[in-house]
């Protein structure tokens, strides 16, 4: 299975194409290709599969926003920047847990990945602010504001679906809530 | 502060400057998504210049929007990743990978505090053996003990090789002492002695020793268990004849209270003692046993019962009893008898040369005739 796996690696032009492009195929390949080597980490070093799932999902993340920003640079091979920012994580868990010995088994190169793992993280606080200000916004406001500034979806189709009366009055309702969020955004320390 | 009241406050505050607020709002979104037509444009951007307010609020919003973008992206590759998740074996591809330590290691992980208690445990009833058995403190002394019964062995070998080489030449001295000591005394001047049976019983060969201290070897020439009474024959080249027996034997019965003394060996040197005779029998009624009240040790044995007037009424047999003070001498009769019994006739001395002397005088005169038998027993 995992050679049947290894053999559906992109290479690693291809996946930042693939990441650039949104492709799906392309994600799954990078997603399927280099699990195994993260989860081998992670449970010889005191972590389970879910432990190996969230650190690799996270380094995947931080691997596409740099990618999508377009600050990424091809320093070194994928596997061994992929394994890095895994490494790092999980040091990083391990002391939070305070299961940290001091020792960790390797089973790859690895390089200093300090600056993307911080960036991340001020990502992370943003995003998890953002998750909290949408659900205490409540609807409609909430799907609202999804719909258009996520979704993409115009004032008309988002008029029609909730029944009103006319584009202004949605409009108007729009703001309100892109307000609220602000303010509920912002509120949170 | 309660949700509701903020959200009348709120919208109070919204809808003072509704208009203006929600028309700015939209401008900007139009003005930032590219929906305005070139004049309203232009005419943005030069309010945009003047009023650093209107400014700061595009950028604000720019990066509003874009955080909320953001956040939907996030939310959207999450869902992805999930579902490629999914569809991975996670628990095959684990017990795959997961480094399997060798039976041992893993044996000594689970186990090694109860591992580490069994040895301690171990180590400690080992120690504790070794302690109460004196395994640790003793070894020392049974080397020596050892070492010592190494030296008994040798000192054993060198007895065995002395006692060869005596084997090998006769013994000329025989002045040391006997192993079993009583008294015996002469029939005759060519050297018979009589003694009690008891007290050469078992030897190998016997010596006697007279007053001056010169041992002769002597034979059992006639013993008599029962009557205790043995007759032995000193055959000794360094022997000379003893001359005339003084006293004579005395076959009658005596009589009650009548005084006697005896004399013999109970130390090294001679000893005297008198006393009278008590009974005519011994214990239970027994005819062999006159019952004398001298007393008695057991050197004695063997030794003459004189009567007063120097005739031998008995030989002293001087076994323990149960009473105090209370002690026999073979009846001189049964000597008499056995000395009838050998097979070469004897010439007892009938004539009396004591009667006439008083006691001191009788005992000098005894000394001579009365021995120290010394019994060897190998």
């Amino acid at each position: 299975m995992s050679k049947e796996l290894n053999s559906g690696i992109p290479t690693d032009s291809e996946v930042i194409l693939g990441i650039l492009n949104n492709s799906e195929s392309v994600l799954k390949r990078l997603y399927t290709g280099y699990f195994p080597m993260v989860l081998q980490l992670i449970i010889n070093n005191n972590g389970d599969g879910d432990d190996a799932k969230d650190i690799y999902q996270e380094a995947i993340i931080i691997l596409y926003n740099k990618v999508k920003t377009g600050d990424f640079e091809l320093s070194s091979k994928l596997k061994t920047y992929i394994y890095s920012v895994c490494r790092r994580l999980w040091l990083k868990r391990l002391s939070q847990m305070n299961r940290y010995g001091g020792d960790i088994r390797d089973f790859e190169e690895y390089l200093s990945v300090v600056d993307d793992t911080e960036k991340n993280n001020e990502r992370d606080v943003q995003f998890n602010k953002m998750g909290k200000a949408l659900r205490s916004l409540g609807e409609p406001c909430k799907t609202i504001i999804e719909d258009f500034y996520i979704n993409d979806r115009s004032m008309q189709e988002i008029c029609e679906s909730f029944g009103y009366t006319n584009a202004d009055n949605a409009k108007t309702q729009k703001y309100k809530c892109l307000q609220r969020l602000k303010k509920l955004f912002f509120q949170q320390k | 502060m309660p949700a509701k009241v903020e959200k009348t406050i709120f919208s109070a505050e919204v809808r003072r400057k509704d208009m203006s607020e929600n028309e700015l709002l939209e401008a900007i979104e139009r003005y930032v998504n590219g929906e305005m037509t070139a004049a309203e444009r232009a005419h943005f951007e030069i309010l945009r210049n003047e009023n650093p307010e209107i400014n700061s609020k595009v950028t604000e919003h720019k990066h509003f929007t874009g955080l909320i973008r953001q956040y939907g992206e996030r939310l959207e590759l999450e869902k992805r990743l999930n579902a490629i998740h999914d569809e991975i074996d996670v628990h095959t591809l684990e017990d795959e990978l997961m480094i399997h330590p060798s039976w041992i290691v893993n044996l000594w992980r689970n186990h090694h505090s109860k591992i580490s208690v069994a040895a301690s445990i171990a180590i400690f009833a080992v120690l504790c053996t070794l302690f109460f058995t004196g395994y640790l403190s003793n070894r020392e002394v049974n080397y020596l003990r050892l070492r010592g019964e190494v030296a008994k062995i040798n000192q054993k070998a060198d007895k065995i090789n002395d006692q060869l080489n005596n084997l090998k030449r006769p013994k000329k001295t025989y002045d040391n002492p006997g192993k079993y000591r009583g008294t015996g005394f002469a029939i005759t001047a060519s050297g018979l002695i009589a003694t009690n049976y008891h007290v050469i019983e078992g030897a190998d060969s016997v010596y006697v020793q007279n007053a001056a201290g010169k041992s002769f070897k002597a034979k059992v020439i006639h013993s008599e268990p029962e009557n205790d009474i043995a007759i032995l024959r000193i055959e000794d080249t360094a022997f000379r004849n003893l001359g005339v027996i003084p006293y004579t034997f005395k076959r009658a019965q005596s009589d009650l209270a009548e005084s006697v003394y005896t004399y013999g060996y109970s130390q090294e040197s001679p000893v005297y003692d008198d006393g009278k005779l008590t009974s005519a029998n011994g214990l239970n009624g027994d005819s062999l046993n006159y019952q004398i009240s001298i007393p008695i040790n057991p050197g004695n044995s063997g030794g003459p019962l004189m009567d007063s007037r120097g005739n031998v009424i008995g030989i002293i047999q001087a076994k323990q009893t149960q009473m105090e003070g209370v002690h026999f001498a073979v009846k001189a009769s049964y000597l008499l008898n056995a000395i009838d019994s050998l097979d070469n006739k004897v010439n007892l001395n009938y004539k009396n040369t004591l009667a006439s002397f008083n006691t001191v005088q009788q005992v000098k005169k005894l000394k001579n005739y009365v021995f120290m038998i010394k019994v060897y027993n190998q």
